[in-house]
């Protein structure tokens, strides 16, 4: 369906005449290829009214089983336990068990913004124009993927299980009773000074090397993998896709060692952490 | 009664010829001024692919997110005339709204439930335009003001969480806020933001909230924000991203 051509009269400009076809219709095609388009209306206006009724009909129906919520008026006397943002902002609220408020509230959402648009500019293949592909298009087809599942399953958790001061609540849980907080978080740079026995300013300088092996393997290995891919985006576009998306898979691995290793920081300055 | 002569002399009058420039017929002469002629020529061609009409590809989300869009400016101009942004009263005005007013809940109801699907719509746009690539050159800049858009429902859904001044609305907004002091440079509890000279009292987040914590000057800024700044903001990306959708051409086999 997508690599059809419509050139099927070449234009010869050492020929002074032309084909010509003729072709059933109800008005004229002229200096155009031949193509399937249809009149706006009454086809894709029919389209858009019966699609506005359903909506404006599902919405009646549901606003008469789902109430908007009110509860006591707003105080500052008692505070609710959990705090909860609107459900579309709890994947970076999730994200705040993980990161500093100032990563996961501020820089995460203007990387991302950025990044979304970005797209255009980094995505130069030609392929996959106005059509569902996933096979000319893996790499971005699948980043997307990841991105957004990402942002789903964090959303997801914060709805629905997340209990009294965010602790991790299976529906199964008495959401009344309250979780023993997990304690003795480390960083990264102590934990290695104790199980390698090494001063804590090298415990730093060991984090912050494998954090530099990190992104640097990140950007070489595919550079000799897969050649093409980093010819035809060039090193300035390379370099920038490949940031961000390290950035992007470094978020659940960053979560990951949290969960396994009880690791708070990996990177430390004296201005910030991460 | 004959029914043709009324309706011929109704469609031959001056009045009718002012609004309809096109005759009722149904011949492709008039099925394509029927778009050409009105309004609907900001929107759409007078000719559009089969294929790109078809809602297995389009999922038919853009329009949903239009449609929304317009259902909440409407039912949110109803419920504007029954609420007052004063923390005194805010509270109960809604609570009027919900027992005391004709079809306010169920209008309240509709504006709750069509702001959250209009976040998801949005958002489920976005990914049928990145899964067919319509975002591709030419038509990269359209992206991005689809990009703001997005930004605008968010923080336009944001906005709106805190008028009913119940514990839901104050501390999703504290919350929020809370992190806006955490802005690097422009937070004071952010990184360089002391260093900067951030101050309680200057810093981003008492610029959101007029006051160190969510108030008064909160509800009203959020107010204004919610029913005049941002739905204009809206209106203005909008009548962009329509017209590059036409102006640019389809960047595939649409």
């Amino acid at each position: 369906m997508a690599e059809k051509s419509y050139e099927v009269f070449p234009k010869n400009p050492k020929k002074t005449y032309g084909l010509m076809e003729l072709v059933k219709g109800s008005s004229p095609i002229v200096n155009k290829e031949p193509e399937d388009t249809i009149f706006t209306w009454p086809n894709l206006f029919y389209v858009e009214f019966i699609v506005t009724l359903f909506i404006i009909a599902g919405l009646l129906f549901l606003s008469l089983y789902v109430g908007a919520p009110l509860e006591e008026e707003a105080s500052g006397d008692t505070t609710p336990n959990p705090m909860k943002a609107p459900w579309y902002f709890l994947g970076l609220q999730e994200l705040l068990v993980f990161f500093d408020p100032w990563i996961a509230g501020v820089a995460l959402p203007v990387l991302i913004v950025i990044g979304l648009m970005l797209i255009p500019f980094l995505d130069i293949n030609q392929k996959g124009k106005g059509y569902y592909t996933f096979s000319e298009r893996k790499f971005a087809v699948s980043a997307y993927s990841f991105g957004m599942a990402l942002w789903l399953v964090l959303i997801i958790i914060g709805v629905w299980f997340r209990g009294l001061d965010w602790n991790w609540y299976w529906p199964w849980d008495d959401a009344h009773i309250h979780k023993a907080v997990a304690s003795g978080l480390k960083d990264m740079p102590v934990l290695f000074s104790r199980i390698l026995g090494i001063s804590e300013f090298a415990g730093k300088g060991l984090a912050d090397l494998i954090v530099m092996i990190y992104f640097g393997l990140g950007l070489i290995i595919p550079v000799y993998l897969f050649k093409e891919f980093y010819k035809k985006l060039g090193l300035f576009r390379y370099v920038t896709t490949m940031v961000l998306f390290w950035v992007m898979v470094g978020i659940p691995i960053k979560v990951g060692l949290r969960l396994m290793f009880s690791i708070k920081y990996v990177v430390m300055t004296p201005w910030f952490k991460i | 009664m004959d029914f043709k002569k009324i309706s011929d002399w109704i469609t031959s009058t001056q009045f009718y010829k002012a609004i309809f420039r096109h005759g009722y017929e149904d011949t492709p002469r008039n099925r394509a001024m029927t778009t050409f002629s009105n309004v609907m020529y900001h929107l759409h061609p007078v000719k559009t692919r089969k294929e790109s009409i078809k809602l297995r590809y389009t999922w038919c989300m853009g329009g949903t997110s239009l449609l929304l869009f317009i259902m909440l400016a409407f039912t949110g101009v109803l419920l504007m005339f029954y609420y007052v942004p004063d923390a005194r009263r805010a509270y109960n005005d809604i609570k009027d709204i919900m027992a005391v007013v004709s079809f306010g809940s169920t209008f309240r109801n509709i504006h709750r439930l069509a702001a959250h699907l209009m976040v998801f719509t949005v958002w489920v746009h976005m990914t049928r335009v990145f899964l067919t690539g319509a975002y591709k050159s030419p038509r990269e800049f359209n992206w991005i003001i689809g990009v703001v858009l997005l930004m605008l429902t968010l923080v336009l859904s944001w906005t709106g969480y805190l008028l009913p001044w119940d514990q839901l609305a104050l501390w999703a907004i504290t919350v929020g806020t809370k992190m806006a002091a955490a802005a690097p440079f422009f937070g004071v509890e952010g990184p360089f933001g002391a260093q900067l000279g951030m101050r309680p009292d200057t810093d981003v987040k008492f610029m959101l909230l007029g006051g160190t914590e969510v108030g008064q000057n909160a509800l009203l800024r959020f107010y204004v924000l919610h029913c005049v700044v941002l739905p204009v903001m809206v209106v203005l990306f909008l009548a962009i991203h329509f017209w590059r959708v036409r102006k640019d051409g389809f960047s595939g086999p649409l």
